[in-house]
């Protein structure tokens, strides 16, 4: 015999999109319930953003250390070359994973949310069954929120399993690999084939589009295209991977290269990264009647799905496939269930890319802006100016920052910025942008002395066409 | 402190007297030299009086649609002497001031002390909207974007006082607090009854032109007549001008024409081409023709005059009658372009309909409306053809003007309408 459990609100998915949603129902007093067949924290928290920038940040210290051996570093000298310890270093970003783990859990029990651990299938649009460890529970819920996320998508010649890994077992190796190839150069493939790189691994990089990180402009990559090549990993782009040769337990790929050559790059590892697709497959979605739009769940402006009360959000529902996207969808989906009148319309949804160096962007390029049919008015200022960036050695790896505005009432279209450490301008960007601000209000702002957030004032002086510092 | 009595001036035409049209400022309002001040009408121009001191409005005389004799006081300024820390100097000063300027000629601007360094603002108003660039998003923070869809108000609709127009939370609440957004985002029932009556004063030209129509209809017994004219020959001749005209020719309409046709036909019929006075019963035949065009203005009807039409070719009178509409729409027609008249011609172009059977403008004794030109079947030979067919519609002063006569000149116009060759030869 089997639990039955009636809810007012059923989330389906514990990742950032699912736990906000359910913490926020819970504190407005609704009957809420969670189902989770993994660990809270979803992909962002266990397996994604989190564990992966604590693999970079260890990366960036082993990289400054092994700079520091023979003196040559600022000053700075290690007698002997730093070593690592993966396992140990895995243990540590298991802590921090299991903290932030244990957080939610703590936050959802606080709202009064009742999670089950367990697969969810759906029925009907308003009723799953979910397999536990134990009996079967079936949930019937007035409201249903699906949070379900995203998979790593596979190369059908290239499957997933043994040393072909996904970014979630990157983040788990014991050993560190001799050398790692990297199908895929989007910002997950950069990221972690960069801190192998940092770490000591020889880092091979296929691409089938002629530039890496097409997310963002060829202008804002440049920097970590040229920090690949200083660091000696070879980026073969234009080039198609076509499988796996492996003989004796040692690995090559065969890729088809930019004018049809074959060439076959011995690996320990193949990391693919070519995208993620939403998680829209075995649990039972067909049997909601709830459209698709493309791969994605068909939702409008306030996350509704073609079924009466049945709401979807974060990478279900399409891109940009970020958290903060699916936790403010989550939150407004919960707030619109206990009655209030919401829509989702942010002005920018600023991405961010932890490469070296780091890319954060927001709202449109300056090419997004002239397709848009405006004659937009930028604003670059080199980090090479900047007093902060050449006292923390990084005023040298061609980083800067970039305003776009309207050239008729300048408001601001656009903020970006390539170069170390960036990814903390992006909350500048975000503000400005969802404020409406103009150039004139960020020219206007006092920004403190020395941070690199002075770049984005001299950026927006320099649109109005009287920078200080150059 | 002075007081500064604006006198209505002698606006010139000798006019005794002046219309109020509408008040620029209110009591209590400051205002600065040569700000406008009120507007008054003379004989259908309307002048725009400017103060020539700066100063603080004390009392203003006279609503709109009054009339103002020309002399009497229409506003008191005072005016502001130079207001130091002590304001005693301003005291003293005043008495040597004049006391009451003629308007001929003003004051001298008064001393230093600028007007910004005074106190008492006037009532705060609120600052005015910034215009959005066409298809821009409306800008606004998350805060006021959710509460403006909380309140179902759509932000493009909402003026915003901001930089590059951007929408604080103050002009959403004197958007919702305005009404307007009720009515646009709820919607009216299709079938909903309208209550309320909007009271328009008939003042200015309005009211010039109900006297006008009113005297015109209370003296003259109107009659009509129609008769239709075959335009079709006129249209050729009409079309083929303007194709092959000169660059710096203007284009030309029907009324050139049918303005050359009165010019011929009224030397055979004195009686037409006259003004009646009829307080003291005297009718003023003119030898010279000058036709009075009915003007539509966004203000109303007003009527200048072609003067001199018998020595004027169709050019000629095409050019004129282009000046003398915009120069009237622009409300920049002298007073003499707008007076003098002998005969009036009407017409409503594309609007002009079957028949109509205008208006009389007194003291004139006849007006001629062409009507619409449209192809129509019509027995020519006794076989149906399709001619370019317009009715030209009259009426006439049946004091002055016999049925018998009145018709006479109308075939006759219509006769040189038909066979255009006739407008430009001599003897015809």
């Amino acid at each position: 015999m089997s639990e039955a459990i009636k809810a007012k609100v059923l989330v389906v998915g514990g990742g950032p999109g699912g736990y906000v949603a359910a913490i926020r129902a819970g504190q407005l007093g609704l009957d809420t319930v969670l189902v989770e067949a993994g660990r809270l924290g979803g992909t962002c928290l266990i397996r994604g953003c989190i564990p992966s920038k604590a693999l970079i940040d260890v990366a960036a210290e082993f990289d400054a250390m092994s700079k520091a051996v023979g003196g040559a570093h600022r000053g700075l000298s290690l007698g002997g070359t730093p070593t690592l310890d993966l396992a140990q270093t895995l243990r540590w970003k298991n802590g921090v994973v299991d903290k932030l783990n244990g957080g939610v859990t703590g936050l959802l029990k606080r709202a009064k949310v009742k999670v089950v651990a367990g697969w969810a299938t759906f029925q009907d649009a308003k009723t799953c069954q979910v397999r536990t460890a134990g009996e079967p529970v079936t949930i019937t819920a007035e409201h249903v929120i699906l949070a379900n996320g995203s998979l790593p998508v596979a190369l059908p010649f290239l499957p997933f399993g043994g040393d072909v890994i996904s970014s979630s077992e990157a983040l788990d190796l014991d050993r560190l690999p001799h050398s790692l190839v990297v199908v895929g150069a989007g910002y997950i493939g950069l990221e972690l084939g960069s801190a192998f790189r940092k770490l000591g691994s020889q880092v091979t990089v296929v691409e089938a589009l002629d530039r890496i990180l097409t997310l963002f402009d060829a202008e804002l990559a440049a920097p970590v295209a040229r920090w690949l090549e200083k660091a000696g990993v070879a980026a073969h782009l234009g080039a198609r991977a076509k499988g796996l040769d492996t003989k004796k337990g040692r690995h090559a790929l065969v890729v088809e290269g930019k004018d049809g050559e074959e060439l076959r790059l011995a690996a320990d590892k193949i990391l693919v990264t070519v995208g993620r697709k939403p998680n829209t497959e075995g649990w039972g979605l067909e049997a909601m009647a709830v459209d698709l739009t493309g791969p994605f769940v068909k939702v409008d402006d306030r996350c509704a799905t073609s079924m009466r009360d049945v709401w979807a959000i974060g990478d279900l529902v399409g891109e940009p496939m970020l958290e903060h996207k699916a936790a403010a969808q989550g939150e407004m989906v919960a707030e619109i269930i206990a009655g209030e009148r919401r829509r989702f319309d942010p002005a920018a949804i600023a991405a961010v890319c932890f490469t070296q160096p780091e890319i954060v962007s927001a709202g449109l390029s300056p090419d997004e802006a002239k397709a848009a049919g405006m004659d937009p008015l930028v604003g670059l200022f080199p980090f090479s100016a900047n007093g902060r960036a050449r006292a923390m050695d990084v005023a040298d790896d061609g980083g800067f920052t970039r305003v776009v505005a309207r050239r008729d009432d300048h408001r601001i279209l656009g903020l970006q910025a390539v170069g170390d450490h960036v990814s903390e301008l992006s909350a500048e960007f975000a503000l400005a942008l969802e404020m409406g601000a103009r150039l004139e209000d960020l020219a206007g702002t006092i920004h403190v002395h020395p941070t690199l957030s002075e770049t984005v004032h001299e950026a927006a002086l320099r649109a109005l066409g009287h920078a200080i510092h150059i | 402190m002075a007081e500064f009595v604006f006198k209505l001036p002698d606006v010139g035409e000798g006019t005794a007297e002046a219309e109020i049209v509408a008040w620029h400022v209110a009591v209590g309002d400051r205002i600065e030299e040569d700000q406008p001040l009120v507007d008054v009408m003379t004989d259908k121009a309307t002048v725009e009086m400017t103060t020539p001191v700066s100063g603080m409005v004390v009392s203003v005389h006279g609503e709109p649609g009054d009339m103002a004799a020309v002399g009497s006081a229409l506003a008191v300024i005072a005016v502001e002497g130079a207001e130091t820390a002590d304001g005693v100097k301003a005291e003293k000063a005043a008495p040597q001031r004049p006391e009451s300027t003629p308007v001929s000629t003003p004051p001298a601007p008064p001393p230093a002390a600028k007007p910004q360094a005074s106190p008492a603002p006037v009532a705060a108003a609120r600052p005015p909207a910034v215009a959005r660039i066409a298809g821009a998003k409306p800008l606004a923070s998350p805060a006021v974007r959710r509460r403006a869809h909380e309140l179902g108000v759509a932000l493009q609709f909402v003026p915003g006082t901001g930089p590059a127009g951007r929408i604080g939370p103050e002009d959403l609440d004197a958007f919702v607090a305005s009404g307007t957004a009720h009515g646009q985002s709820q919607g009216q029932p299709r079938l909903a009854r309208r209550e309320g009556v909007e009271e328009i004063k008939v003042i200015g030209l309005r009211r010039k032109i109900a006297e006008k129509m009113q005297d015109a209809k209370r003296r003259i017994p109107h009659f009509a007549y129609v008769e239709e004219v075959d335009a079709t020959e006129l249209e050729a001749l009409r079309a083929h001008l303007n194709a092959t005209k000169r660059e710096d020719q203007p284009k030309l309409t029907l009324l050139p024409f049918l303005i050359v046709a009165l010019v011929r036909a009224l030397p055979r019929f004195p009686q037409i081409n006259a003004r009646f006075d009829d307080d003291a019963g005297v009718v003023h035949r003119h030898a010279a023709v000058h036709a009075g065009i009915a003007t539509q203005t966004p203000g109303g009807l007003i009527v200048p005059v072609v003067r001199h039409a018998e020595a004027r070719d169709v050019w000629d009178l095409a050019s004129e009658i282009a000046r003398l509409a915009a120069a009237t729409r622009e409300g920049k027609a002298g007073a003499d372009e707008l007076k003098g008249s002998t005969i009036t011609v009407t017409s409503l172009g594309p609007l002009g309909g079957v028949a109509t059977t205008p208006v009389i403008n007194h003291p004139e004794v006849a007006i001629i409306g062409p009507n619409k030109i449209i192809d129509r079947p019509v027995v020519r030979g006794g076989q149906i053809v399709v001619r370019k067919m317009m009715n030209l519609s009259s009426s006439f002063d049946h004091r002055v003007v016999d049925g018998y006569d009145a018709a006479a000149f109308i075939q006759v116009v219509k006769a040189l309408l038909e066979h255009p060759a006739t407008l430009f030869m001599d003897g015809a």
